[in-house]
């Protein structure tokens, strides 16, 4: 104990700038807390009102005012053979009848065609006097839903006081294509639009990128080729997806001279954005099947195929299978490169094949935002759920199957 | 006969091919006894399915055009054609509804001379199709008859079937480096012809950017400004600045609270959710910021006095693409995050720090080049970014750095100047090809950036 190291006070932690310090510092702690707990709040907040307003905006969507039309058919002349044309006139006129002087304008374009299906359905109607219920125009839907004009609103009050609008669950919208009349669009069309497109991509890409992943994983050597190739897919994986676009424009489309607008395009194009992603997600679950599988294989006398066809990749294929859903799920929810490849006519009947014009529903969905009606709002909102829907699908998929077959080694 | 039918015809010859190597082989194994086939009988199989496949499958591939070719040199040589009008539209359009008719597609013809140039095309389409089903079948079965003979208990068809997959890998894994090389090529070539036109230096550094070419010389705006200044800087105050300044602590601050605080519970059901975000389609978003966000936006500017506030503002865009990019950020700060040392964790928070000094003067900055990586990939995500920016964000090509203003960003103008009726090969489509490869290699440097510091920081802790 020499007197020379004169030792440092000690600390009074009990003193009161210690105190006070000590109080700061966990004020600083809580608030860093809150902030952090802000974020996540801040975040799921957005999702939440992006998912309300949507789901606020296209409930709308999926339901259909409708008009009811006592239609006299024997005094309209109206035969088994009448054409689409003669109908829609006998429709019209029954509706000034019945309505005043511009009656038809209150019905949709199309509706029409319900009692032509009517007719079709069962042609002894033509007989009799029948009541049907027909889809309202625009205007009237709108307004009989609570946001209308001033004037379809008057027309709407008229005609709920002759208890002749209601209701009704929009079967057209899941089963017509693209109209000009937002009353009468719907979305399958799109929605096969779709279907062939993720056929087309999922056909290319799955094999593709399970192959090169299998390769890459299990057979490349380390040499300049093999990297080449790994930074390529790398770099894929990261390029914009309007870039795809601009190559299925220049090769597919200029050079190649494929059909424009078609599936095929779109699946050709889309696969090459989706392969990476299998090839990555593929690698990942290649490279976690244990070497000690390969070892017993090649063991027992397995060629090195044998080995991976027989014993890795089913054991790799949950992963992969994971890995692709995500990646179709990317696909199908792409806009910009459809757009760059024609994707964006007015197609008012569904794609018979894979070549045939087509549209798909996130673009659809981008043309519907682009309308100025006021009935296109809700239509557009409602085909945002289909998507988000089928997205949420296949995204649960995706992790169902991860819980249930993946594996830990 | 049609080429789908020719197809499964081929593949269905193929199949019995399959059936009776397969049969084959098992014979001589039971009859050869003590003395072992190299190859199971499957490989046998195989071997024999693939030569009866391949040839004719390529076959069809190279012929369908081919002979499509050939079909229409044949009709428009015939005395039926001779009467078609000069008028290039029009006589396509007459060709187009006679190969419909030849085909059954349609009853009947629009023109009254699709139906006589219809029967030329039938008989054309008819023959070709048959001469192309008759060589596709003779190789099918030349093909399987072949592989058939070879068929005995010496014969490696292993060897060979493996051989033939090993090629289909590598071949497979050469489609990631074509489409590269696709891409680079159709951008480089495009952009070549684009700078044959418009001055390289015009369009790197120039401000005045107005696409419209006019069709006469006299025209209001024929001039035709392609000076993409405005257009990179829209970019990066939507994409850089704005979504940044969104993202960032959003996500940074919530890869934190979820790693270092949440209870494993809440991390569980949180971690998906923050990720839900990035699941969303752009599309969705567009038209979010576009419907909801924007007129907030613009009602909120004007509240405070900003008489410039539009609907189409870069703020809406940014924020809505900010929110967007929250994922991109959390996942990866997460993922460094946990794999800084629990050592130094420890050693912190044994010498009296807080949870929050830990966290920001300790794995913070342990964690920073991962942080900046995954920051690096989120800008060059924001910045390709379009259905966001071409459904909020203006057309207008101002140079401006009020967030309440419109400005226009690369993607958007790549959109607007691809998706109309315009001949291929004006200035105005050869630009967006220009302005697609400025693009691609900015993003491309950002990646390689981005992993490289990623990288660096592995090694230095593993």
């Amino acid at each position: 104990m020499s007197e020379t190291a004169s030792p440092r006070a000690p600390t009074d932690w009990k003193g009161n700038a210690m105190q006070r310090r000590i109080r700061r510092r966990y004020a600083a702690e809580r608030r860093f807390r809150w902030l952090g707990l802000g974020a996540i709040l801040i975040s799921a907040a957005f999702l939440a009102f992006l998912l309300v307003t949507m789901i606020g905006k296209g409930a709308g969507g999926f339901r259909q005012t409708e008009i009811r039309l006592d239609l006299d058919f024997p005094r309209t002349g109206l035969l088994a053979s009448s054409t689409g044309g003669e109908i829609e006139g006998a429709v019209a006129a029954a509706a000034d009848a019945q309505f005043g002087p511009d009656g038809a304008r209150l019905l949709s374009d199309s509706a029409w065609t319900r009692v032509e299906r009517a007719i079709e359905r069962d042609p002894s109607l033509l007989q009799r006097k029948e009541t049907l219920w027909l889809a309202a125009a625009t205007n009237v839907d709108t307004a009989y839903k609570g946001n209308g004009d001033a004037g379809s609103e008057a027309i709407v009050s008229r005609l709920d006081q002759r208890d002749v609008l209601r209701t009704s669950f929009n079967t057209d919208f899941l089963v017509s294509a693209d109209a000009t009349d937002p009353a009468s669009v719907g979305i399958w069309g799109a929605f096969k639009g779709s279907l062939l497109t993720m056929i087309v991509t999922l056909a290319l890409a799955f094999p593709i990128g399970v192959l090169s992943a299998v390769y890459l994983e299990e057979y490349a050597k380390r040499n300049r080729w093999t990297d080449f190739v790994e930074v390529s897919i790398n770099n894929l994986a990261a390029v914009p997806s309007i870039i795809f676009g601009l190559l299925g424009l220049a090769v597919f489309l200029n050079t190649l001279h494929l059909p424009r607008s078609a599936p095929i395009v779109g699946g050709l194009t889309l696969a090459l954005m989706t392969m990476p992603v299998i090839v990555i997600a593929g690698r990942n679950a290649i490279k976690s099947v244990p070497p000690s599988i390969r070892d017993a294989a090649l063991g027992i006398g397995a060629s090195k195929v044998q080995v991976v066809f027989h014993h890795v990749l089913p054991l790799a294929l949950p992963g992969i299978l994971t890995g692709t859903i995500i990646g179709m799920a990317r696909a199908l929810g792409e806009t910009a490169p459809l757009l760059m490849i024609g994707m964006r006519a007015f197609i008012a009947t569904p794609p018979a094949g894979i070549a045939a014009p087509a549209s798909v529903l996130p673009v659809q969905i981008f043309l519907w935002s682009d309308e100025v009606s006021r009935g296109f709002v809700e239509k557009t909102s409602a085909a945002i759920i289909v998507l988000l829907v089928f997205l949420l699908a296949m995204n649960g998929l995706a992790i169902y199957l991860r819980n249930k077959f993946e594996r830990r080694w | 006969m049609s080429s789908l039918a020719l197809f499964l015809i081929v593949l269905g010859l193929a199949a019995l091919g399959w059936l009776m190597a397969r049969a084959r082989a098992m014979a001589f194994r039971r009859v050869a006894g003590g003395q072992r086939a190299h190859s199971l009988p499957n490989y046998h199989g195989w071997y024999v399915a693939l030569w009866a496949a391949l040839p004719a499958l390529l076959f069809i591939a190279i012929w369908t055009p081919v002979s499509g070719n050939l079909v229409s040199e044949e009709v428009m040589s015939s005395p039926a054609a001779s009467s078609l009008p000069p008028f290039e539209m029009q006589r396509m359009a007459i060709l187009r509804e006679a190969r419909e008719i030849a085909e059954g597609d349609r009853p009947g013809g629009f023109n009254p001379q699709s139906s006589e140039i219809a029967t030329v095309y039938k008989s054309a389409l008819g023959r070709y199709r048959m001469i192309g089903a008759v060589v596709a079948l003779l190789l099918a079965f030349a093909g399987g008859a072949f592989a058939f003979t070879r068929v005995s208990p010496h014969f490696r068809a292993r060897t060979k079937v493996e051989r033939l997959v090993m090629a289909a890998l590598l071949g497979a894994s050469t489609i990631a480096i074509v489409t590269t090389a696709g891409i680079i090529a159709s951008l480089l070539f495009e952009s070549v012809r684009f700078f044959s036109l418009v001055n390289p230096l015009e369009f790197l550094f120039g401000t005045h950017w107005s696409p419209q070419i006019a069709i006469r010389a006299d025209q209001a705006g024929s001039s035709g400004g392609f000076g993409a200044i405005p257009l990179f800087w829209g970019t990066i105050f939507i994409g850089a600045i704005i979504a940044m300044i969104v993202a960032i602590p959003l996500g940074l601050m919530s890869a934190i609270y979820l790693t270092q605080y949440a209870k494993p519970a809440v991390r569980k059901w949180m971690k998906p959710l923050l990720e839900m975000l990035a699941g969303v389609p752009t599309v969705v978003y567009g038209y979010f910021a576009a419907l909801t966000v924007a007129p907030l936006i613009r009602d909120f500017g004007k509240a405070i006095g900003i008489a410039s506030a539009t609907s189409e503002s870069a703020l809406a865009a940014g924020l809505v693409m900010g929110i967007m990019i929250i994922p991109f950020v959390s996942s990866m700060a997460d993922d460094s995050i946990t794999a800084v040392p629990q050592a130094m964790r420890d050693g912190s928070l044994a010498m009296g720090a807080t949870t929050s000094e830990t966290i920001r003067k300790v794995i913070v900055p342990a964690a920073l080049p991962g942080i900046v990586g995954g920051v690096l990939l989120a800008v060059s995500r924001a910045i390709g970014e379009t259905m966001i920016v071409v459904m909020a964000a203006g057309l207008a090509a101002n140079l401006t750095a009020n967030p309440f203003a419109s400005v226009t960003t690369v993607t958007t103008q790549i959109v607007q100047l691809l998706t109309g009726d315009q001949e291929f090969d004006s200035a105005k489509t050869l630009a967006a090809f220009a302005l697609g490869l400025v693009l691609f290699i900015v993003t491309l440097l950002l990646n390689i950036v981005a992993l490289r510091v990623v990288k660096k920081y592995r090694e230095a802790y593993e």
